[in-house]
């Protein structure tokens, strides 16, 4: 089996893997800047939370109108704005921490989707929403994706001075007027547009898988904010790509062996990559910075 | 009535609650254009609360804060910033940041606003760190940082609270050196400290705060050991009553003088001076 039979035959052959791998790029570009600005905020459980959170969502929208895209994807955004709206108004009301009233939310969540899909649907229907298809993505899917990949990174554009100040220092954008919590509320929005359209290719449970694993990999290789997030992209981007290969030349569920590639992508960022890591910290370093 | 036009914060009769328990008291009085006060008092005396209503992240629970017309805005530096210190950014950024104002959320950062970031820099004593990432600086690094971020704000109205809490001897020494260079320029500067020694020598004016004012005025006359000892009694009386919380703000003020207020009395002034 030559290189070519390995890496890009499969690719060429198939329609469906073309179509698989164009939406990881879409979901990559999109995906890595969102992660990397969840990881800095120190958002990472949130943004698992809102991925669950899509569930119930998209569920009703299965209910009501099959497997159809517009309606799950509809379903699914207004489901994770409302989680998002709801814990960020019981963390203002109540002493509760954020974090705590989002896990909160998210168990409801995830027990509400798969309460309702299994009473209106098939075990294939409730895995095809937990698990998602890469592999059976349609144009129209892909299309969304993309679009959303777009919008991402066309809104981060414009809210990046802010997003970036209000993640660094949140106080003095209060007292300066820049308007952080619309900042705030605006990106939380993306990123449920993103889990959307991520849970279109790997389902609800692994949405999250390819925002987070890169932008928390990324970390142990470069510092700069910009830098962090191309890092992310290409990872996830990487990830997909193999993801898709592993599972096309072992005949493994796509969805988790994406994730799982990232996952491996993380460990080895975590063992040896240049910054801060294992390797870094305690191995090659004879005399420690001053 | 209305403040004079040489005050640039007039308080009347201000009461600022803070997580539901009122913090300050019937505050009335004005910073005078261009004065260098301190804000002194023990542990829970409503220093910071005070701050941030004067800044306006807290809406008084009653009386009115009311800043005169000020160029530039309010600068402020918390006493805890919820500042991201691993946060991957730049010191030149960080100062950059001062200009918001200016640039906001799309304009450019011409060569005029890099310019005065570098100066900046240069005053507080971190000329050639434009480049280094801000976790890579000290605790008193990082607060000469902000405090060249204050610089480039370029307000009219300065409110530092405990600005020299975590720096060493030398640091607080230049950063006191700045403060007192923003008031020569007239600017309006009002600090929280703690060290009385630093408050004697460098600020003219004085606020003496126990919840209550104290006493507010000429440092040297605010000070005085009578002052600090009813400062402290008062304070004894709170943390006693921490126990089943929620002072009454009533009785117990009659039992002390009202603030030398350095308003033509507002109205109201409230028991025997």
């Amino acid at each position: 089996m030559t290189l070519y039979d390995l890496a890009l035959g499969p690719f060429a052959e198939f329609g469906f893997m073309r179509r698989a791998l164009v939406g990881c790029l879409a979901l990559a570009l999109g995906c890595g800047p969102i992660g990397t600005f969840l990881v800095i905020r120190r958002m990472s459980l949130m943004g698992d939370a809102l991925s669950h959170a899509v569930l119930p969502g998209a569920a009703l929208g299965f209910i009501f109108g099959g497997l159809s895209l517009p309606a799950m994807s509809l379903g699914g955004v207004g489901a994770g704005l409302t989680v998002a709206l709801l814990s960020g108004l019981v963390t203002r009301l109540t002493p509760l921490r954020e974090d705590a009233s989002f896990a909160a939310f998210y168990l409801i969540s995830l027990a509400l989707g798969v309460l309702l899909v299994s009473t209106h649907g098939s075990n294939v229907d409730l895995l095809h929403l937990l698990f998602g298809s890469i592999l059976a993505i349609d144009d129209a899917t892909l299309i969304l994706i993309g679009a959303i990949a777009t919008l991402s990174l066309l809104s981060l554009a414009v809210l990046y001075r802010p997003l970036v100040v209000e993640c660094f220092d949140p106080g003095f954008l209060r007292t300066v007027g820049g308007l952080g919590g619309l900042v705030h509320t605006v990106f939380l929005a993306l990123v449920v547009v993103n889990l959307v359209a991520a849970f279109q290719a790997l389902g609800t449970l692994m949405a999250v898988g390819l925002m987070m694993l890169p932008a928390a990999a990324a970390r142990f290789w470069v510092r700069e904010l910009w830098a962090l997030s191309a890092v992310s992209s290409a990872l996830a981007l990487a990830s997909g790509f193999l993801g898709l290969l592993l599972s096309y030349h072992l005949d493994l569920p796509s969805g988790p062996s994406i994730v799982l590639v990232a996952g491996l992508a993380y460990f080895a960022s975590v063992l040896f990559g240049p910054r801060d890591s294992l390797r870094a910290l305690y191995l090659s370093r004879q005399q420690p910075a001053a | 009535m209305s403040g004079s036009p040489d005050s640039a914060v007039v308080l009347h009769d201000v009461t600022l609650a803070y997580d539901g328990h009122p913090a300050v008291h019937h505050l009335s009085g004005a910073f005078a254009r261009g004065s260098l006060t301190a804000i002194v008092g023990p542990n829970g005396s409503g220093k910071s609360t005070l701050m941030k209503g004067m800044v306006g992240l807290l809406r008084p629970a009653g009386g009115r804060i009311r800043p005169a017309g000020l160029n530039g805005g309010i600068a402020y530096l918390p006493q805890h910033a919820e500042i991201e210190r691993r946060f991957p950014i730049s010191v030149n950024q960080t100062v950059m940041l001062g200009h918001w104002r200016r640039i906001g959320w799309a304009r450019a950062a011409t060569r005029e606003l890099r310019g005065r970031a570098h100066r900046a820099l240069a005053a507080v004593g971190l000329e050639g760190f434009e480049r280094r990432p801000i976790d890579t600086l000290s605790a008193g690094q990082f607060q000469r940082v902000l405090f060249a971020r204050l610089i480039v704000q370029d307000a009219e109205l300065i409110l530092l609270d405990e600005p020299l809490a975590a720096v060493d001897w030398r640091t607080s020494e230049d950063l006191l050196r700045l403060i007192v260079s923003w008031h020569r320029q007239g600017r309006t500067v009002a600090a929280v400290l703690h060290d009385l020694d630093q408050v004697r020598a460098y600020f003219p004016q004085t606020l003496l705060l126990a919840r209550e004012c104290v006493a507010w005025g000429p440092t040297r006359e605010v000070l005085m050991p009578q002052n600090l000892r009813r400062a402290r009694h008062m304070s004894e009386a709170w943390s006693g009553e921490a126990a089943h919380h929620r002072p009454g703000p009533g009785p117990r003020r009659a039992g002390f003088s009202a603030c030398p207020n350095p308003l033509p009395a507002s109205g109201e002034s409230e028991g025997p001076a």
